[in-house]
């Protein structure tokens, strides 16, 4: 293993996919379980609880794609033709859900459209994305320094699988935000809402994790190999822990652990997703320092990482304990 | 039908029009942030419930239009990679950076406060939160500044080299950011933000004055509008001039098609063409109404200089003429009028009648989208006035892309166009009502101020 600027910078763009997955997935989530919850008063009470915090969420998505235009820009130009239908999906999904936090308190009569708009845009940005998880997974066909694949590669039964596994995710992680920031009967309709949606997605991520190591045999060999199957093992090992923790959580009613514990499950497998694909960025031929930019840039945007990052973090951070505890009807609203 | 237009150019109109939809928003929401920061500290300065009763109201206009803005944003940071890979990857070393710092610098701080702005003020009481809606406002700056700095780079490229497959690499990074043009395009355009949100406050107030000449909150509006206008415009054209000439020092060829200058002038001495009809295929411009001189004394501030005119370039190098030197009347006179509404508010002033003069206030209501106009007037003279380049002299549009499918990029096109016509649409005219709504004097502080209270239900003010 080199550690040098790109694996750095591979890292780090890893973790910012992953903050974005795991922030935006639970205001997405609240989105797709739209049609669950009981009432009006309800999903409103529900966006409200997302509503401070969104935009934040999503400018880890900005984050990711501008950072592999910068530190990885042979993978940016390769990856976004590859997906191109997806990327487009996600981005008309993401516009209707992100105007639908203001637009639904700007009027009577188109409310339940917006509401609407607000569960679909939800759920077509988490198809997109899951789906594009799965093309990468699968790999991309590249030649010379372009997508040379087909206009079709990305919809597969694979790509079908990781999508749904994705949903079904998002969805958990936003019943289990839901447990922590409600109460009475949303909380109620939460808990009853996450049991079923945690052991769905238990099963997807097994139904993936079979036909992951089936599409290549180098993710075969690095699963079930001597001696790195040993390593790899230990991932299963402790997302059977985590899936404990949600069970026995949501169990006894507790607040705080299913998140937690749905958060654990989130990151274990997306490490997991990391052995299958490292040292590539793209699998199957173009490895992180293929694509990298030249050192002058990774160093360049480094400092400034290094610096900011952990600013970012404290006054995230400082804007969701401003916004702690149970949300109330009608605080947010405006 | 899209398998006549060719993939590139179906990608250009993307391109141009999602960035299109995209700066209008920003051209706003730049200057109304620093509005609400000004009104929101005249508040906690003089305790007067007036400005925290515009700040609540533009507040929330400010809301709506900022997601638009989030929205439309994010569209333009996969642009880059989906309709431009060979660009992306030719200049994501240089730019990727730039775009990474305004994501780190910018977009987090304007996302992590503007939460706070929006509803925090129970929770964090009236320090911290005047202090995250400066924040809010300092962002939307810093945002600015970035990614102008990658747009002038593209313009006024240096700092760079090229490496063995074809990408540029960064050299300095100082020069890349403080490029030629940047710091007259940056100064101008957040000057253009000021005045477009000038304009529609101002467009605001005097619509309210024309059914409520005593509103107070209507005439602190339009005042406070009327002086930008008057004092800010001027600095916008002096602004604009020296960016010309910057322009005109790196390229002359967009300069001349402005200008509509189709022959070189070895001795100076060049007309000003006020209007005229630029035609590519004969290389002249028919039916122009010209001032001797004036032409040569704007742009080389003296008589005799040698101005080079489109002749100077092969053809397959020059920009389209017409486009570009409409686009540059319609900002100019844009400018223009903005001008005389400024000096006609002053005079009105003076004179003591800002606010029982109907004409004025029927002219500003008419003024009010003027700021947008100019913008996106500017911004297609910039980026038209480029071509055939992306990144100037050294990148052709044309070469920036490659592989791209006509039906994907069409159908992707068609699904912008539609989403963004209806979903802007409707923000559009859910920000017209909130602005249509008559600024109230007096405000129950105790529902939005710092202490907590019970059971408020808003919807029912905000909905109707
Ligand atoms: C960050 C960079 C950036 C920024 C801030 C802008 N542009 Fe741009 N623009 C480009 C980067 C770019 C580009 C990627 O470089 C394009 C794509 C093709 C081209 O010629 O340049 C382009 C093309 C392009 C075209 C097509 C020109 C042609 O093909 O004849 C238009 C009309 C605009 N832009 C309009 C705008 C407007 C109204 C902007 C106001 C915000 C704007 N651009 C800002
Ligand atoms: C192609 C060029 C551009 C790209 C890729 C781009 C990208 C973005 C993105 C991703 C966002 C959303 C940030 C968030 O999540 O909070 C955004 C918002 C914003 N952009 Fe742009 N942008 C471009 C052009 C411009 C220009 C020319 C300006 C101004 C001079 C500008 C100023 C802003 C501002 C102030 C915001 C904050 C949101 C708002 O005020 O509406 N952008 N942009
Ligand atoms: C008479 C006054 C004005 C002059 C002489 C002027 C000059 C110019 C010039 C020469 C350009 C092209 C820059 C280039 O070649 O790259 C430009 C662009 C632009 N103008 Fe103006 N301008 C004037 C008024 C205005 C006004 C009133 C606004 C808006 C309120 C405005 C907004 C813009 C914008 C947004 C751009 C594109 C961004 C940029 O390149 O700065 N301009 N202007």
């Amino acid at each position: 293993m080199v550690i040098d600027y790109a694996f750095i910078w591979a890292g780090l763009i890893a973790v910012a996919v992953l903050m974005y997955v795991l922030l935006d997935g639970f205001d997405l989530g609240i989105g797709i379980l739209f049609p669950f919850l009981k009432d009006r008063d309800e999903r409103m009470l529900a966006m409200s609880s997302v509503a401070p915090v969104w935009d934040g969420n999503e400018t880890w998505l900005v984050l990711g794609g501008g950072g592999l235009f910068a530190v990885f820009p042979l993978g940016y130009a390769i990856v976004m033709p590859a997906l191109y239908p997806l990327i487009i999906a996600m981005l008309l999904g993401l516009i209707f859900r992100g105007v639908a936090f203001e637009f639904v308190h700007r009027t009577e009569r188109m409310k339940l459209f917006w509401e609407v708009a607000f569960w679909g845009g939800s759920l077509v940005a988490a198809i997109a994305q899951g789906m594009a998880l799965g093309t990468l997974v699968q790999g991309i066909t590249v030649s010379g320094r372009s997508y040379g694949g087909g206009n079709w590669d990305w919809a597969t039964p694979f790509s079908l699988l990781t999508a749904l596994a994705l949903v079904v995710g998002y969805a958990t992680l936003g019943a289990t935000w839901l447990i922590m920031k409600t109460e009475g009967a949303t909380l109620a309709r939460a808990q009853r809402l996450a049991k079923p949606l945690g052991l769905t997605l238990l099963a997807l991520i097994g139904a993936v994790s079979i036909a992951t190591p089936l599409l290549r045999p180098e993710y075969l060999q690095r699963w079930f190999g001597w001696p790195s199957g040993l390593y790899s093992a230990v991932v299963p090992v402790l997302l059977a822990a985590a899936a404990w923790m949600l069970w026995t959580g949501l169990r006894d009613g507790l607040t705080y652990r299913p998140f937690l514990a749905t958060v654990a499950i989130f990151i274990l497998s997306y490490a997991g997703l990391g052995i299958s694909f490292y040292p590539h960025l793209i699998p199957p031929s173009v490895t992180i320092w293929d694509a990298a930019a030249p050192d002058t840039s990774l160093r360049f945007l480094l400092v400034g990482a290094v610096v900011l990052v952990p600013m970012i973090l404290a006054y995230t951070g400082y804007s969701y304990w401003v916004f702690r505890g149970k949300v109330r009807p009608g605080e947010t609203y405006h | 039908m899209l398998s006549d237009i060719s993939a590139l150019d179906l990608a250009r109109m993307q391109f141009a029009f999602t960035v299109s939809a995209h700066i209008i928003f920003p051209a706003f929401t730049i200057g109304l942030a620093s509005y609400l920061a000004v009104l929101n500290g005249l508040w906690l300065w003089t305790r007067d419930e007036v400005y925290l009763s515009l700040f609540e109201q533009w507040k929330t206009v400010f809301a709506v239009v900022f997601g638009m803005g989030v929205v439309s944003g994010v569209v333009m940071s996969y642009q880059f990679g989906t309709n431009w890979p060979v660009f992306a990857d030719k200049v994501g070393p240089v730019l990727g950076p730039l775009i990474g710092y305004e994501v780190l610098t910018a977009f987090f701080l304007e996302a992590g406060f503007l939460g706070i702005m929006l509803f925090g003020r129970r929770r964090v009481g009236e320090g911290l939160h005047m202090l995250a809606t400066a924040i809010v406002a300092g962002g939307t700056l810093l945002s600015a500044f970035w990614i102008l700095s990658v747009n002038s780079w593209m313009q006024t490229p240096q700092g760079y080299s090229v490496n063995a497959q074809g990408q540029f690499v960064p050299e300095d990074w100082l020069a890349i950011i403080f490029n030629p043009s940047f710091p007259y395009r940056f100064v101008h355009m957040v000057l253009a933000a000021y005045l477009t949100t000038a304009f529609v406050v101002g467009a605001a107030g005097a619509w309210h004055l024309l059914k409520q000449p005593a509103n107070r909150g209507a005439r602190v509006m339009f005042s406070m509008a009327m002086w930008m206008a008057l004092l800010v415009t001027p600095i916008q054209l002096f602004a604009g001039d020296a960016h010309g000439l910057n322009t005109l020092a790196y390229q002359p060829a967009k300069i001349a098609a402005i200008e509509g200058h189709f022959e070189t002038y070895p001795d100076g001495r060049a007309p000003l063409i006020l209007f005229g009809m630029p035609d590519e295929a004969t290389s002249t411009t028919n039916y122009a109404v010209e001032i001797p001189l004036l032409g040569s004394l704007i742009l080389t501030h003296s008589l005799d200089t040698p101005l080079i005119g489109l002749d100077a370039f092969p053809k397959n190098e020059r920009p389209p003429a017409a486009i570009v030197f409409w686009s540059f009347r319609i900002m100019v006179g844009v400018g223009m009028l903005m001008l005389i509404l400024g000096l006609w508010s002053g005079l009105a002033r003076l004179k003591g009648h800002l606010f029982d003069w109907p004409w004025l206030h029927r002219a500003a209501v008419a003024m009010g989208p003027a700021g947008f106009l100019a913008v996106l007037c500017g911004w297609i003279t910039t980026e038209v006035g480029r071509q055939p380049y992306t990144v100037y002299g050294l990148l052709r549009t044309s070469d920036s892309a490659s592989g791209l499918r006509a039906d994907a990029v069409g159908y992707s096109l068609m699904g912008f166009v539609i989403v963004y016509f209806f979903v802007f649409g409707a923000g559009t005219f859910y920000a017209l009502r909130l602005m249509s709504r008559a600024p109230e004097d007096h405000i129950d502080i105790s529902q939005i101020g710092p202490t907590r209270t019970a059971g408020i239900t808003p919807i029912a003010q905000a909905g109707e």
